[in-house]
């Protein structure tokens, strides 16, 4: 295999691990843009979307199984959502840290759940027939590279994800009042937006997102109790570096902790990529201090 | 409250530890030991935290840089001459690195626990709060510090023991660690300890620098506009707290004889940060209670049944931000929250005036 094979192997890792860190961003992002909330439960709901897509494929068979499962991950991890913003983050609005604290209770609790229903050792997800596979180039410079479907899979699954969110907040109705809340939620609320069904709306979508993440991941890794542990603490730094101001800036964010982190894997092994990864964070605010894409804003915010 | 009556419970707090080698087992002394040395790390928090509005994640990075320096000191001195730590023979390493012999002598080992983990804190707080990236951010930098700390510890098994950590010490300055009398005596360096970091704690809190921290935390900004500059203040309030981490761990690692990975990463840290949230995160005594709390209850239900502790810690996380922000500290101010008001609706409904006097009184 020739060294730009791998290189492009490397590359096309780093560019579907990106995506799944995407899709557990962007519901993080929303609901830390619009509320000025962190749902340290976060990851539990990319646990939730992978049993929930292990169960479906237990039970339904067939080519479409899959496709059924991808969309009760997603509207299971929504209603987990919603009831959780319901029952514990509706009251502890500005109180941010507060808030990170209470859903880190949650998240222990959902762990121990899945624990004890699911077992500590994870269960598998096959993939159905037509993901099973890859693309293998076997001529020119990039021979010997193959290309697993399950991974181009999943970076179509997040591109039309991400285009129909975009989709969402620019051309629905609810995407508008969603807009009109991140810029102004008091005076949204004076023009009579229900800032709480708003709310509650980007906060579902925000974990179902999550869940559909979760079961990506199902096809390429085992679900256990902890999976979202181990995903979420990068996502964070993706919402982090990709700034506030809107979700480009998140999806650029993902992309870059996905190749950076697959890049330097090459070099130096999983273990130090973690550090180093932490220190480009760390270096990066240090010159963009608000993120890759933020707003310009004369509010003073506390936070 | 009274206004000696608050110095009376502290003094009565400490009479009560000081005195514990009387009434208690050998077996709960140990663990009151371990305890109030966490107990340490949670007046540190407290001033973080509580006092100037900084939530650490990751405050098990700096326990255990404390405890890491002290463990590399005690094995270097366990060695006969010429030898070198067993782990690093099995990992192949071919003679001990300089910046763990630097350790061996006891004076550079202490000044370590202290100074170590205090530059770190300093360095990170700086780099972070320099740039006014504060708040949320700072959290989620610091648990992915804890996260990747940990991994590092594993992964550089040749200096660090890897996962299985540091451990098999016998002697700390010529005593031995099992000997009861040693035993005894580091308990009471950990009371004495735990005392003159409280201490400090509530001489800071009456300076000046105390009152800029709080009202830092109550609003940033203002205190801006005001020409002080937050980040020098935060910067300065962490590296105490981390000072105190260090310290801590290294009294604990005494106590238990073992450091690794699993002690320092993300949910040890998180279980630091319940412990100062149930005692009342502002409240000095309140942290020290709540780390006893829970840690002797962690104890307690992790070895009646070890899968209700992780449940339990989640419920008491929920109930005690949601309903109890100001943790054990704040249920007197609830009290009196809760007979004002039945005073008042008494008092609407026309009760005779001595009720309410009665009432009032208690």
């Amino acid at each position: 295999m020739g060294h730009l094979a791998v290189l492009t192997g490397q590359l096309f890792n780093g560019i579907s691990v990106g995506s799944i860190l995407l899709l557990t961003a962007l519901g993080l992002a929303l609901s830390f843009g619009l509320m000025n909330v962190i749902n340290m439960a976060h990851g539990e709901m990319l646990m939730v979307g992978g049993y929930v897509a292990y169960l479906t494929c237990r039970f339904v068979h067939g080519p479409a199984g899959f496709l059924l499962a991808l969309l009760f991950s997603f509207l299971g991890a929504a209603v987990l959502g919603g009831v959780l913003e319901v029952t514990v983050i509706r009251w502890l609005y500005g109180r941010p840290l507060d808030t990170l604290l209470a859903t880190w209770g949650v998240s222990l609790i959902l762990q121990q759940g899945a624990r004890s229903l699911f077992g500590a050792i994870g269960v598998d997800v096959v993939a159905p027939h037509w993901l099973s596979g890859s693309v293998a180039i076997n001529h020119g410079v990039l021979a010997g590279l193959t290309l697993p479907y399950v991974r181009i899979f999943i970076i179509l699954l997040t591109i039309v994800t991400f285009a129909l969110l975009l989709l969402f907040i620019a051309r629905t109705r609810w995407g508008l009042f969603l807009r009109a809340v991140h810029q102004d939620r008091e005076m949204a609320q004076a023009l009579g937006v229900n800032t709480k069904w708003v709310d509650l709306l980007v906060f579902a979508a925000g974990t179902g997102v999550a869940g559909l993440a979760g079961a990506a991941l199902a096809l390429i890794a085992p679900v256990t109790p902890t999976v979202g542990q181990s995903y979420v603490v990068y996502a964070f730094l993706v919402v982090i570096v990709g700034g506030l101001g809107s979700l480009l800036g998140t999806a650029l964010a993902a992309l870059l902790v996905g190749l950076f982190s697959s890049t330097v894997q090459m070099f130096t092994g999983v273990s130090l990529s973690d550090v180093f990864l932490l220190v480009l964070v760390i270096v990066f605010i240090q010159f963009r201090p608000r993120g890759i894409i933020f707003q310009r804003s004369r509010v003073m915010k506390e936070a | 409250m009274k206004k000696w009556l608050r110095p009376a419970l502290d003094l009565a707090l400490l009479a009560a530890l000081v005195a514990a080698p009387l009434y208690l087992s050998a077996y709960h002394l140990s663990l009151l030991g371990r305890f109030l040395a966490m107990a340490i790390l949670s007046l540190g928090l407290c001033l973080v935290w509580g006092w100037s509005g900084v939530l650490s994640l990751g405050q098990g990075v700096f326990w255990g840089l404390g405890a890491y320096v002290l463990v590399m000191h005690l094995k270097l001195v366990g060695l006969q001459p010429g030898d070198m730590p067993d782990f690093m023979l099995w990992s192949g390493l071919d003679h001990t690195p300089g910046w763990w012999t630097l350790f061996r002598h006891p004076a550079v080992a202490l000044a370590g626990v202290l100074i170590v983990p205090t530059v770190a804190a300093a360095g990170l707080a700086w780099l972070v709060f320099n740039r006014r990236v504060g708040g949320i951010y700072f959290a989620l930098i610091t648990q992915a510090l804890a996260l990747a700390f940990a991994t590092l510890l594993i992964s550089e098994q040749a200096y660090t023991g890897g996962f299985n950590g540091l451990t098999d010490f016998t002697t700390v300055l010529g005593h031995y660690i099992v000997d009861p009398s040693f035993q005894r005596a580091l308990y009471w360096i950990t009371v004495g300890a735990l005392a003159a970091a409280f201490l400090f704690c509530r001489w800071m809190g009456k300076t000046n620098f105390g009152k800029v921290l709080l009202a830092i935390r109550d609003g940033e900004s203002r205190i801006r506009f005001l020409g002080y500059n937050p980040a020098g203040y935060k910067t300065i309030a962490f590296a105490i707290g981390g000072a105190f981490a260090g310290i801590s761990g290294a009294l604990y690692v005494l106590h238990v004889g073992v450091i690794s990975p699993a002690m320092v990463g993300v949910m040890p840290s998180i279980e630091m940060v319940v412990a100062v949230a149930v005692g009342g995160r502002s409240s000095f005594t309140g942290v020290i209670l709540g780390t006893l709390l829970v840690n002797f209850g962690k104890d307690w239900i992790s070895s009646a049944m070890p899968e209700m502790w992780q449940l339990s810690i989640g419920l008491l996380f929920i109930l005690v931000v949601t309903l109890l922000p100001k943790g054990l500290a704040g249920i007197p101010e609830l009290g009196r929250q809760i007979t004002e008001r039945i005073r008042r609706r008494t008092a609407r409904r026309g009760v005779e005036p001595e009720v309410l006097a009665i009432t009032q009184k208690n």
